[in-house]
């Protein structure tokens, strides 16, 4: 693949002299495909190399943020695109959680793309039901019954604990390095590596989709559906699109984090889950995804570093507790007033003023 | 049949906490077009103050008033500090900032009055067969809802908010102090809010003891129609029975996958819920 | 030089997708771990780990249990340690989530560093992290919560449980309903998860026959008017409440509201008198004080209780409350945590002044850990059930428990019921206990 990349990248220049505008002229011409998994190629070599330098610990850390990226970016696109606003991501990220967990427990011989592939496309499903059952949903009322399926949904594994375990869950182990590696690449490094691979494929998937067609429609409907309607767009079939790529992402990191961790239980996937990804996304910045990437770091490690400091002030154990959730109510409150567009809204307009010196 | 009663009766009165919240919810949506998601912490602060304050002076009534100034001030506090400086932003930060009180207010609460769960007494006797503090429950949303019709109907004040919340322009025009308004507007609806976390908490309290309550409460008002009142009141008891219903019928673990359904079978009927006027949406 | 990088990536890339045709769920059995080792254990420290949830919705009720064991590792910390080393009790939050459990189960031993894991509180958490601990060679130390399996020495080699497990206490419920309620009508009211089946396996086997009505209940809805009125139709006489003491209590208003008295036989886990008079406090009123709506609930436990005021250990316990100056109330949950680290104190004791974590594990396997609970701790090779029966008893207002039946053993399958001689030390025979 990445052979046939250069090939098409290097034709239209071939004289070019190798200067700076040169490189960026051939970047430009290269086609979108390419260029997104040129991107994520360097994502991936970035990832591997930082995982080279950390600890098992912080690999599991970094593999939480690859799927957390995913769930933000594909809500993202969601909200950001087609303009509907879901608070029950959640409940995606379960359907994706449980047929991981299925598979790995019933049928251990699957290959995990496999597994993964069998995931997205039953969290594809469930979104095309839950897209068609609200397309004629707006603004708050789809919210409000996002909202409700991301409470509603758990209650299926209560319901069936012969198959799904009840309010115990899912626990099971996941394969790690193969056994060639074993000893050279610690498990947990193996499957953030797997982890990120899929979600920087996903990725690709999603930045290509909203750079396109479908992309420039769903934007057209959010800014005006009527106008949208009246150019011959789809609006309710585009809307059903947007939800299912939504959904099928959702699901992808349920479904990641599920053979990460071994855990599919139905506490995870509670309301709190669905409104922190909606938080990350605005903290983040909406409209990129580096800003699903920095709302998942948030996600991550404002608890992390909020415990830190709380042993660190020696307080109090009732005030130290609450210390890391008081800490992130008060940092999103304050990103969101400073920087309406959040930290990715910040950071480019610094570049610009940057590069305006 | 007497069973059948019991579980009317009794989701009723659960019915009256999921109107409380779900008017509280529809009167801010309706002033700032926002969700409130810090209403859950908002009443939470109240119920707590409530409890210091019926402990300090061994009176309930006192803490419930304290409860709803509480509730008041707060609701106050969150417009003009928080939600003011996105106002006509985008709904989305508008959301996000609510989110943010939600979570600093259960930590401070969590930091205040520890995590351990408190002892919280009802307004009246709890004994019997739809009890006094059932029937309290009820009744004091239902006076609450005709209170604020009466408001909202009759009074300069009611017609001042009713015209900065839907004219904005117009009612500056005329002199309305468009600001204001909305901020009353936040300060009663907190109110109401207020006063659903104080019937809701009992029998105990404890940082997260309202989230499952707002969440029917939210339903409730996608059900009745967020620019209804009376359909949050009607959404909130029909909720209320139906769940009694289904907890016993059906079992308690589908509870919640039923308000889902009840959710699902409304809006696929009528997709801006059971009350809403039908109006040409603005495009 | 940048595109070899990307390169080297795109060839890893794809290795990965190839080798990632092995099935997902075959995991290899990677062998056991080095067990003589020692991490967490310096000059004058050892470093312990556990997790609990300390926010969110199911932290209240559970609190007390870490705060109980922090105030007895003090104490022991105060007299001089273990062998000279003061233990440092590292305490995480996992808000009873799964996935976090997951996280700060790694951070414990791969960052902290933690010699053992004690005292993990939850099924649905724990279970998620026993594989990890075993692998990874961390002596998992009396796991917080009945479920049966921390008892698979086989599979868990390291993994020892602590109170005695759902199924075998409710088998001595059953017996002694059975035996002194024989024509009473039964009725059950349980957690809809491990703590119901669990329960209700041991108790079918007594009460089968006379069982009316059962219900459960969801821990995160505490509307259980429905179930209570079904029970109250239902006629049932003697109500055995497998519950958390926050649905005892709701249980107990429930019943007092639709004028209901059945006689409520409760689980240990739902039964701390102190707890449940202090979420009662607000309901009595003038002519009924808290402890009198308590009056009379049998319970079965297997720790001593705080009113049980002459027993040494309470009196012990009490005295490390208050040096220790804890500001939350004493109260049985309380004295699980302070049990629970007592345990482990000793074991770590027993594992010698220079201990890894196999001479922990010999040490836990070849000792009598009797006391400070009322019936035998097992811990040994091939049982790592933790105590391992039941009392019954009866709560009086106002004055001590009154011991209805003495303490009984028993299995988790359908053996009988055994009495048994049991030595228990006192708080001043054990040495690091003595100041």
């Amino acid at each position: 693949m990445a052979s046939s990349v250069k090939q098409r990248g290097a034709a239209p220049a071939p004289s070019a002299p190798p200067e700076r505008g040169g490189i960026a002229a051939r970047w430009a011409a290269m086609p979108l495909l390419a260029r997104h998994l040129l991107g994520a190629l360097a994502a991936f070599a970035a990832v591997v190399a930082l995982t080279s330098m950390t600890d098992s610990l912080t690999d599991l850390r970094i593999a939480s943020i690859g799927y957390y990226t995913l769930a933000v970016a594909g809500l993202g696109l969601l909200v950001g695109f087609s303009g509907q606003i879901s608070l029950g991501h959640g409940a995606f990220m379960f359907i994706g959680a449980y047929t991981t967990a299925l598979l790995v427990t019933n049928v251990p011989m699957v290959p995990l793309w496999l597994n993964l592939v069998i995931t997205v496309v039953a969290s594809c499903v469930a979104g095309v039901l839950v897209g068609a059952a609200s397309a004629r949903l707006h603004g708050p009322y789809l919210a409000g019954a996002t909202l409700t399926l991301a409470v509603g949904l758990p209650a299926v594994a209560l319901r069936f604990p012969e198959v799904l375990g009840g309010s115990n869950g899912l626990s099971f182990s996941t394969r790690g390095a193969p056994p060639a590696l074993a000893g050279v690449i610690p498990d947990t490094r193996w499957q953030a590596w797997a982890v990120w691979l899929a979600v920087l494929l996903a990725l690709v998937a999603l930045a290509t989709i909203s750079k396109g067609r479908l992309g420039r429609q769903m934007r057209a409907i959010r800014d005006d559906e009527s106008a949208a309607a009246l150019a011959g767009i789809k609006v309710g079939r585009t809307k059903v699109v947007a939800f299912v790529i939504s959904a099928g992402c959702g699901g992808l990191a349920g479904g990641l984090q599920a053979y990460l961790l071994g855990t599919a239980t139905p506490s995870s996937f509670s309301v709190v889950l669905s409104l922190s990804l909606l938080a990350a996304l605005i903290l983040g910045g909406m409209g990129s995804l580096w800003g699903a990437l920095w709302g998942a770091l948030a996600l991550v490690y404002f608890e992390v570093w909020g415990e830190t400091l709380a042993d660190a002030l020696e307080l109090e154990s009732k005030v130290s507790n609450n210390l890391p959730i008081v800490l992130y109510g008060v940092i999103l409150i304050a990103v969101v007033l400073a920087w309406p567009q959040g930290i990715q809204g910040a950071l480019s307009r610094l570049r610009r003023r940057w590069q305006r010196r | 049949m007497d069973h059948f009663i019991n579980l009317t009766l009794s989701g009723l009165a659960n019915g009256a906490i999921y109107a409380a919240l779900a008017l509280s919810l529809i009167i801010i949506y309706q002033a700032t077009r926002v969700v409130n998601f810090a209403q859950p912490a908002l009443a939470l602060i109240s119920a707590y103050v409530a409890y210091t304050v019926t402990g300090a002076t061994g009176s309930y009534w006192l803490g419930f008033g304290s409860a709803l100034v509480t509730g008041l001030v707060l609701g106050v506090l969150t417009e003009r500090l928080l939600i003011r400086p996105v106002h006509n932003k985008s709904p989305l930060s508008a959301i996000v900032i609510t989110l943010g009180v939600l979570l600093t207010l259960q930590g401070t609460a969590g930091m205040i009055w520890s995590n351990e769960p408190h002892s919280f007494g009802y307004a009246l006797d709890y004994r019997g067969m739809f009890s006094p503090a059932d029937a309290f429950a009820v009744g004091s949303v239902l006076l609450v809802a005709v209170l604020l019709l009466a408001l909202y109907r009759w009074t300069p004040l009611g017609l001042r908010m009713r015209a900065a919340a839907f004219r904005p322009e117009v009612a500056r025009m005329v002199g309305v102090r468009v600001g204001l308004m909305l901020t009353v507007g936040w300060g009663i609806a907190s109110l109401v809010g207020a006063l659903g976390g104080v019937l809701a908490a009992p029998p105990f309290l404890s940082p997260n003891v309202l989230d499952t309550a707002f969440v029917y409460g939210i339903t409730a008002a996608v059900v009745g129609g967020l620019d209804n009142p009376f359909g949050a009141i009607f959404g909130g008891f029909l909720l209320g029975v139906s769940l009694s219903y289904v907890s016993s019928y059906a079992g308690p673990e589908l509870v919640t996958l039923a308000a889902l359904v009840i959710l699902v079978l409304v809006l696929s009927v009528r997709p801006d819920g059971l009350f809403s006027r039908p109006q040409a949406r603005k495009v | 030089m940048q595109s070899r990088k990307l390169t080297i990536a795109a060839a890893g890339a794809a290795t990965l997708l190839l080798t990632s045709c092995a099935g997902a769920g075959d995991v290899e059995d990677t062998g056991s771990s080095e067990l003589d080792v020692a991490p967490g254990v310096t000059e004058d420290t050892v470093v312990i780990g556990s997790h609990q949830p300390l926010t969110g919705p199911a932290a209240p009720g559970y609190l007390q249990i870490s705060i109980g064991a922090g105030a007895v590792y003090d104490y022991i910390n105060e007299n001089g340690g273990v062998h000279g080393r003061e233990i440092e009790y590292v305490v995480e939050d996992d808000g009873y989530d799964p996935t976090r459990t997951v996280e700060v189960t790694r951070d414990l031993v791969l960052r902290e560093e933690i010699f053992a894991m004690v005292g993990g509180l939850g099924t649905p958490t724990h279970s998620k992290v026993l594989d990890f601990l075993n692998e990874e060679g961390v002596p998992d130390l009396f796991v917080s919560s009945g479920a049966l399996m921390w008892n698979q020495p086989e599979e868990y080699p390291l993994t020892y449980g602590y109170q005695v497990d759902y199924t075998k206490e409710s088998k001595v419920q059953g017996a002694f309903i059975a035996e002194n309620f024989p024509d009473a009508k039964v009725g059950y009211l349980q957690q809809n998860d491990d703590v119901g089946t669990d329960s209700r396996a041991g108790l079918d086997q007594y009460l089968s026959d006379n069982v009316v009505s059962q219900q459960s209940y969801e821990s995160s809805s505490t509307n259980i008017s429905p179930q209570m009125a079904e029970l109250k139709d239902a006629g049932v006489e003697v109500l055995v409440c497998s519950c958390i003491p926050a649905f005892t209590a709701l249980a107990m208003l429930e019943a007092q509201a639709i004028d209901w008295q059945p006689q409520f036989v409760v689980s240990s886990i739902g039964a701390d008198t102190a707890t449940l008079m202090g979420l009662l406090k607000e309901f009595g009123g003038e002519n009924l004080p808290a402890d009198q709506m308590l009056d009379g609930m049998i319970s079965t436990g297997y720790l001593p209780q705080i009113t049980m005021s002459d027993d040494p250990w309470i009196t012990f316990y009490r005295k490390v409350h208050e040096e220790m100056g804890v500001e939350e109330p004493f109260t049985n949950t309380m004295l699980y945590g302070m049990v629970q680290a007592t345990q482990f104190a000793r074991a770590l004791e027993a594992a010698g002044p220079e201990p890894t974590r196999q001479s922990l594990l010999d040490a836990v396997n070849s000792n009598d850990f009797s006391g400070p609970g009322l019936v035998p701790f097992v811990a040994t090779e091939d049982d790592h059930a933790g105590y391992d029966g039941a009392f019954v008893s009866q709560f009086n207002a106002g004055g001590t428990p009154e011991i209805l039946q003495e303490p009984m053993v028993t299995d988790r399958g359908e053996g009988p019921l055994e009495s048994f001689d049991l030595e228990r030390p006192t708080p001043r025979e054990i040495d690091i206990l003595t100041e």
